[in-house]
């Protein structure tokens, strides 16, 4: 039987130590007529080898194609010391750092990580990270709502939700916060540009008057560039919290959300899997979160402080632990028991790796190989730009064939194109990102196939 | 101590294979980026070598126990052993490389998986549905409650706004409830560790939307009444809502859904052996009843013939909705069902029976040697309690001392101070993976720490000695808060 070392002699050593004949007296609390006699519906056991030659057929069919998808998750090189170092056992297999003294290692790590996303996001605090970024937006909001100068008689707390925001982190935080007396009020973009309209945002705020936070994503789901000085003094102005929600990675080239509109944002956060996380088919991710010193007792998660031990050597703990809920149980900033540990260290290593001068290198290069991408495909008659704005990382095109017909086509070509969008404008577009991954060759042979999908070169549909 | 990684750096330094050789030219590839858009400060990351950081962060691990290197009887978390086996076929590059928003044609590989392991989280359950995209137990919890939210609001019954919660329940159970929109109302537990019936009876009512159960208890007892309790709770109109985090003592010998139970979420970083990672990432999926199924969180995979396919709110109108940007933590997910297929029927049927087998020897070679069980006439399911109040008015240490002193000989401390309602307890779970030389060695370790007490107890409240650090002031952590190293001199944010 897997990873049980007991031998029979064990066996009946320890049942005689006990004081029962069987195994199975150990379980005679359990009322009879609730007892299993065996397991259905699952298969018998196998040796490694079968698993993996199992495992090896279902990755192989989901293969290795070329992917042009960005829509919340990046391709990146990761170093090789990344994962090596990670996937140490002392880093995989330890818990949450409860006993810090025998924990020393996760808890620095988890300090300087930390540190070095308060740097890269120019904020006050960051915390040890939350689920991923999606999920982090929900508690974001839910800070807001206790954040907000209570106001009397007031039932609701309305946040204010672009439509530049990425569907699904709006879905989950919807999800989550919900229950909270917490709605959400769209707020439209400029078809032009991609970009929040600020009139219908400035008109928003005169008509509601609980509005409590403005949520300001850069890039946006359409890799657009916003005005983010101008939407972030707005929310000042009308005293709204502002929550931004970014790129960590794009925040080596772009001004940090501390820096918005001269003051910085009030809380920041969103998906880490940048910072040296595998595309994984869509987790283990971490979310961060950020926010101004003075938000800090209402901020979820953990956070780990440095201080001294008894000889007054530095250590570091688990720190303000009477937000979470193993202490505050029903009154707790969060549910939340968990931070993304694992994931939290590779990111850690991946920045200490690429430094100041690596980050900045891959996220230029990921502008140049995006730009490059828009050139090659808008010579294809027929592909157009939509947002005349500027740009991180990912593009809408819009074409001239539906983008399920042509994903299809590319897939046929061992090509993952991109992403259809659900909004009803964008029903011909497709979003694509180049990230520092893709070479020219890559960008030709999209532009290739892409060119003889629209020319109407055969669309092979393969049953 | 280990210097900061800050502290290692010099300006000017790089790890130079990770940067591109070609030279960029910035200005050109910035053109188009408004200046007032871009960064214009740097970027305060450390400035080191690849060698210093494999160097700095190796050595980091080294101040970590593990399941890799030590026993580590944390009650409630499980900590078995993590099959290697199972990390590497998680990795393999098909899985690794793959973008979730990839089409559907191209994910068949993942989405076999994932469907497989849904169907086998339901039937070791006894549930209807499956949904794996909950990121933690304490998302699985969140889940379940909202799916009970919904469902009595579907109903039409706006009076169900209080959830029923025993008072040794898990700190998680009251914040999801409240997180759900709930009043939380506690239960008292009896003298052998069971829910107090008289008290749940005098606290159920139409206001009753369910109750959150862990059974094994958090004590480290079966709930023997708990059919008696759900029908008590259903007769009310009220829901039962299971928190899966002692599911690795009844795994294949008893099923939840067998039990009445109507929702349940699994920890599949516990039962299912993915590694906790130091915090995180775990996995909480959610079976479901019938009664259920239409509020399962999204997206789920469903099989049509011989194809996999994602639903979404299109095809469940009526789900609580999705919990995260993309399908939860698909990596957990691919580990637990390898693992699943490795243990195969006649593995997971013992896991819980060597899980128990290992916690009852313990806790009789424990009581033999003078330990005191918080409940003495209970079988142990994979846990058990001891309490040292005892030893706490005798020898005047308390199970703090204790912990921190086991820490000196190798093994990591069990849970401590929880369940609350035990005073000066710790909570033991050896887990099946364990063998019989090691439960000796740590019961023999608890033999010489009882020893030291009597003969020099000071020697346990000065404990640890032999780890990079001695004991940490905590409370000057939260009154000078240091969280963000700001450079030699200057390393406080200020005091509150």
């Amino acid at each position: 039987m897997p990873f049980i070392p007991h031998t029979e002699n064990d066996i009946k050593e320890m049942l005689q130590t006990i004081g029962v004949s069987r195994i199975e007296d150990l379980f005679d609390e359990i009322p009879k007529n609730l007892r299993l006699s065996q397991l259905r519906d699952i298969g018998p056991g196998m040796t490694e080898m079968e698993l993996n030659k199992l495992m090896q057929q279902h990755a192989k069919q989901d293969g290795n194609m070329l992917c042009f998808i960005g829509a919340g998750a990046y391709e990146h090189h990761i170093p090789a010391a990344v994962w090596d170092i990670t996937s140490r056992g002392e880093f995989m297999t330890c818990y949450t750092p409860y006993q810090a003294e025998a924990s020393q290692g996760t808890l620095q790590l988890i300090y300087e990580f930390q540190t070095m996303m308060a740097n890269l996001l120019d904020m006050e605090i960051a915390n040890a990270s939350l689920y991923d970024g999606a999920s982090a937006l929900g508690e974001a909001i839910l800070m807001a709502a206790r954040l907000y100068p209570y106001k009397k008689g007031q039932p609701t707390y309305k946040v204010l939700m672009p439509r530049t925001l990425h569907p699904n982190y709006r879905d989950a935080a919807f999800s989550i916060a919900k229950h909270q007396h917490i709605t959400f009020i769209d707020v439209p973009y400029v078809e032009s540009t991609g970009k929040i309209n600020s009139e219908s945002l400035q008109k928003l705020i005169d008509d509601h008057d609980d509005i409590i936070a403005l949520v300001i994503p850069q890039p946006n789901y359409f890799g657009v560039l916003d005005d983010i000085d101008a939407l972030t003094q707005l929310a000042r102005d009308n005293h709204l919290l502002s929550i931004g929600v970014v790129n960590p990675l794009a925040c080596a080239l772009l001004k940090p959300p501390g820096q918005w509109g001269g003051e910085g944002v009030d809380i920041v956060c969103g998906e880490g899997q940048p910072l040296g996380i595998p595309l994984a088919a869509g987790g283990p991710y971490f979310g961060f979160m950020c926010c101004k010193k003075k938000h800090l007792r209402q901020m979820p998660g953990r956070v780990v402080g440095r201080t001294i031990d008894m000889n007054g050597k530095p250590g570091f703990v688990l720190t303000l632990q009477a937000r979470e809920q193993h202490i505050r149980r029903a009154k707790a900033t969060s549910n939340i028991c968990t931070n993304q540990g694992l994931l939290v260290t590779a990111a850690t290593i991946y920045m200490s790796l690429l430094g100041p001068a690596g980050l900045r290198q891959t996220a230029l290069l990921c502008h140049q190989r995006t730009r490059e991408l828009c050139d090659a495909l808008t010579r294809i008659p027929g592909v157009n730009v939509v947002f005349n704005a500027p740009y991180f990382h990912e593009i809408v095109f819009r074409l001239p064939k539906s983008p399920n017909e042509i994903l299809q086509a590319l897939a046929k070509n061992n090509i993952q194109g991109g992403v259809a969008l659900t909004d009803p404008n964008l029903k011909d577009c497709l979003l694509m990102c180049a990230t520092e991954t893709k070479t020219s060759q890559d960008i030709k042979t999209l532009a290739v196939h892409l060119r003889e999908i629209l020319a109407g070169e055969k669309l092979v549909c393969h049953a | 101590m280990s210097r900061l990684i800050f502290e290692e750096s010099k300006p000017g330094r790089q790890a130079k294979a990770q940067i591109p050789t070609s030279q960029l030219d910035e200005k050109d590839i910035l053109a188009d980026i408004p200046e007032a858009l871009r960064r214009q400060t740097p970027v305060m990351l450390p400035e080191v070598s690849e060698l210093q950081v494999v160097r700095h962060f190796t050595k980091l691990s080294q101040r970590n126990f593990s399941i890799d290197t030590q026993f580590y009887p944390l009650g409630s978390c499980t900590m078995k052993y993590n099959p290697r086996g199972v990390h590497r076929v998680a990795m393999l590059d098909g899985f690794v490389n793959h973008h979730p928003l990839s089409l559907e044609e191209n994910s068949q590989g993942f989405m076999a998986c994932a469907y497989e392991l849904q169907e086998i989280l339901k039937s070791v359950t006894g549930m209807k549905g499956a949904a794996l995209s909950p990121m933690a137990g304490a998302q699985g919890e969140f889940a379940g409650v909202a799916m009970i939210e919904a469902y009595h609001r579907m109903r039409g019954d706006h009076a169900r706004t209080e959830i029923l919660v025993p008072d040794a329940a898990h700190g998680t159970n009251p914040a999801s409830a409240v997180q759900c929109g709930f009043k939380v109302r506690e239960i008292a537990t009896d003298a052998n560790g069971n829910v107090d019936i008289e008290a749940l009876k005098a606290n159920v009512g139409p206001q009753t939307a369910g109750i959150m159960l862990t059974n094994p208890s958090t004590l480290g007892v079966f709930e023997e009444k708990i059919e008696e309790i759900a029908a008590i709770i259903h007769k009310a109109g009220g829901l039962l809502y299971y928190d899966g985090a002692n599911f690795n003592a009844i795994m294949g010998k008893v099923r939840p859904g067998d039990m009445g139970f109507d929702v349940i979420h699994l920890n599949l970083h516990k039962t299912f052996a993915t590694p906790h990672g130091g915090g995180g990432p775990g996995s909480g999926p959610v079976v479901a009843n019938e009664r259920l199924l239409p509020y399962l969180p999204i997206p789920r995979v469903a099989k049509e013939g011989d194809k996999y396919r994602w639903l979404t709110e299109k095809d469940c109108p009526d789900t609580i909705g999705r919990l995260s940007a993309f399908m939860g933590n698909a990596g957990i997910i691919l580990r637990a069902y390898a693992y699943v297929r490795l243990l195969g029927r006649e593995g997971l049927h013992r896991v819980a029976e060597f899980a128990t087998l290992n916690a009852n020897y313990l806790l009789a070679r424990l009581k033999a040697l003078g330990f005191t069980a918080a409940f003495p006439k209970r079988r142990a399911s994979h846990e058990f309690i001891i309490t040292l109040k005892n030893e706490a008015k005798t020898l005047h240490i308390n199970a703090l001392d204790v912990a921190k002193r086991l820490l000196d000989y190798g093994f990591h401390a069990p849970t401590m101070y929880f369940p609350l309602l035990v005073p000066e307890c710790l909570l033991i779970e050896p887990t099946e993976t364990e063998n019989k030389e090691t439960l000796d060695a740590f019961v023999a370790a608890l033999v010489k720490i009882m020893e030291e007490a009597q003969t020099e107890p000071d020697l346990l409240k000065g404990a640890p000695y032999t780890l990079p650090v001695r004991r940490l002031d905590e409370v000057k952590a939260a009154r000078d808060l240091d969280l963000v190293y700001k450079g030699n001199d200057e390393t406080k944010l200020g005091s509150e």
